[in-house]
């Protein structure tokens, strides 16, 4: 705790030396000196802001993410027209000059009691609550504004949102297509073999027992086709057993052995369950397909409110999720529900890839048997 | 032989007990739920069960549940389960408990009475019948000991028993002699390991080894 209060005193004179070019920078900005000294002062001033946001997130508990909007491409010019325009500039600029005065003094308390030696004991007792209040106003300034909070979230929906409607109309013309081609088909196919065998009947009832044939082996066919369309929106086995179950008889279901480790102690929302399900076997297919494993991995977990999935496997490593349409469609359908995907994937392997649904579950779950053998 | 019919959609249900009562089989209740399923096989007198999957009152899988409960407490007592789908995960819940007298098939199957009957009367004899999708599915699994040790053909000849499937029709299937098939079988029972015993246990055990490993 001291030691950062250290650290705040002596950081004093680099900020001071930052306000002052800012300062200077700002007003000879038409000539082009101005612009050098900014460019040279802002990020000093985001790195100190860096700093003390660590600072407070650890004195306070909390975590402080760092909100500055990304710079765009392009020359000097083009990136300090956008960082002027970040609302974090100026609070960063606001936070300068609590740092340097009442901060500081703040800070500069600290030490003061821990020197003078006759004040050791407030010392000992104070620094915590002085802290606390410094980092409390360095929170403050340094995070965004609630307005910023709520635009850039509005930002956010409206991307996910989008893309969440390009997913269900994609998957509704997927379905319209399969259900076109095959199952109908199949019905049209189906309906002409017992029109024809209505008319054999009387004549050649041989060749009508052999339409009747034909027409069962076609239901047959329409069924298997209709089951797998069903099982593309919504397995039955993830109905009947959740994530863990669906998960588990998907495992079973690959042709490398895949272990699943955990479990979830509960259902989550129908959505998110789906959502992480088809990700989960978008990971497995992706890795039969490419890494040519010996062995991969399943493991779920839930806690602190965030439902938790890692799929690993031992094959060739080098999955670049960028590449791939499919892992570019989980990543969206995921972040419809503020989930994000993590790859690692080195060269060689493994490839782990970590899937984060913050979600809450409901009920406790149907029980499931214990595995055989 | 009597036995207990579960099955929710009504013309299923009546299908079913046409097809099982031509056959001189007794459907002595027929259920459509899983509550008058657990009472219907408290009954001590019947002596096998068709069952299918879902059913109310929670749509999920009541009936296979309803299956291995029965089956905790009446040790082999024989079970066919009907779904709309197949599951390895489900195959290997029912044969768990490490028995025979278990059947597991799509329900389409049913639309070929005749290997449907065979089924039943296998199920009802000791063996084990399961889905020919759900065989594929463990065939496109890479096999570990002590699957390793059989030929493609050995492993071929297992799939079918698994399905239930007698010689002759394993034979005819596979383009050769009966006695070959039982030359492949005999491979098969030592290389498992499986120890001297009934044919039909031995072929019992064969198939549990195949789905666990």
């Amino acid at each position: 705790m001291t030691a950062y209060a250290l650290a705040q005193v002596l950081w004093l004179v680099p900020l001071l030396v930052i306000f002052v070019l800012i300062v200077v920078g700002g007003v000879l900005v038409v000539v082009w000196v101005g612009l050098v000294l900014l460019v040279a002062a802002i990020p000093a001033l985001r790195w100190f802001a860096d700093q003390q946001r660590s600072i407070a997130s650890r004195v306070l508990g909390v975590e402080i993410p760092r909100p500055y909007r990304p710079l765009p491409a392009g020359g000097p010019l083009v990136r300090l027209r956008a960082v002027a325009s970040d609302p974090m500039t100026w609070r960063d600029l606001l936070w300068l000059l609590w740092a340097v005065s009442f901060g500081w003094v703040l800070s500069l308390l600290v030490i003061v009691l821990l020197v003078t030696v006759v004040t050791g004991f407030i010392w000992w007792y104070g620094v915590g609550p002085i802290l606390w209040i410094r980092s409390v106003v360095d929170r403050a300034l340094l995070s965004y504004g609630t307005t910023e909070a709520l635009e850039q979230r509005v930002q956010v929906l409206t991307r996910t949102r989008a893309d969440a409607v390009d997913h269900s109309a994609a998957e509704l013309r997927r379905l319209e297509r399969d259900l076109h081609d095959g199952t109908q088909a199949r019905l049209v196919s189906l309906s002409m073999s017992l029109g024809m065998a209505e008319t054999l009947f009387e004549t050649d009832p041989e060749a009508a027992a052999r339409m009747v044939g034909e027409a069962r082996s076609t239901t047959t066919a329409a069924i298997g086709e209709l089951r797998s369309v069903v099982r593309g929106i919504h397995p039955p086995v993830l109905a009947d057993r959740g994530l863990d179950g669906g998960v588990r008889a998907l495992a079973l279901d690959m042709a490398v052995p895949v272990e699943v480790s955990g479990s979830i102690p509960g259902r989550p929302p129908a959505p998110v369950e789906s959502a992480v399900y088809f990700a989960i076997a978008e990971c497995l297919a992706n890795a039969a397909k490419h890494a040519e494993p010996q062995h991969a991995w399943i493991v779920l977990e839930h806690r602190d409110g965030l439902l938790r999935a890692v799929v690993g496997d031992d094959g060739r490593g080098g999955a670049d999720p960028r590449q791939g349409t499919g892992m570019r469609g989980v990543m969206r359908r995921l972040a419809a529900f503020d989930g994000t995907m993590s790859v690692s994937s080195p060269a060689d392997g493994p490839t782990i890839v970590t899937l984060e649904v913050p979600c809450d579950l409901s009920s406790p779950k149907t029980t499931p048997f214990s595995e055989p053998g | 032989m009597r036995l207990v019919l579960a099955e929710d959609n009504a013309l299923l249900r009546a299908g079913l007990t046409q097809v099982l009562e031509s056959a001189g089989f007794v459907v002595a209740v027929a259920v459509d739920n899983a509550v008058e399923l657990d009472q219907a096989l408290k009954d001590p007198s019947l002596e096998g069960a068709v069952l299918d999957v879902r059913m109310p009152p929670t749509f999920t899988d009541e009936g296979l549940r309803a299956a291995i409960a029965v089956r905790a407490d009446r040790p082999g007592f024989p079970v066919l389960v009907l779904s709309q789908y197949v599951e390895q995960l489900y195959a290997r819940e029912l044969l768990a408990s490490g028995e025979g007298s278990v059947g597991y098939l799509l329900k389409d199957r049913v639309a070929d009475v005749r290997d449907f009957l065979d089924a039943v009367r296998r199920v009802l004899a000791g063996g084990t019948v399961l889905d020919a999708e759900v065989v594929a599915a463990i065939m496109a699994r890479s096999q570990d000991e002590p699957l390793e040790r059989l030929t493609p053909r050995e492993r071929e000849v297992l799939g079918r028993m698994a399905e239930g499937r007698s010689n002759t029709s394993i034979a005819t299937a596979l383009h050769v002699t009966e006695k070959a098939v039982a030359k492949h079988i005999n491979n098969i029972f030592t290389k498992l390991d499986l120890p001297v015993d009934m044919e039909a246990n031995r072929r019992v055990r064969a198939v549990l080894t195949w789905l666990r490993a």
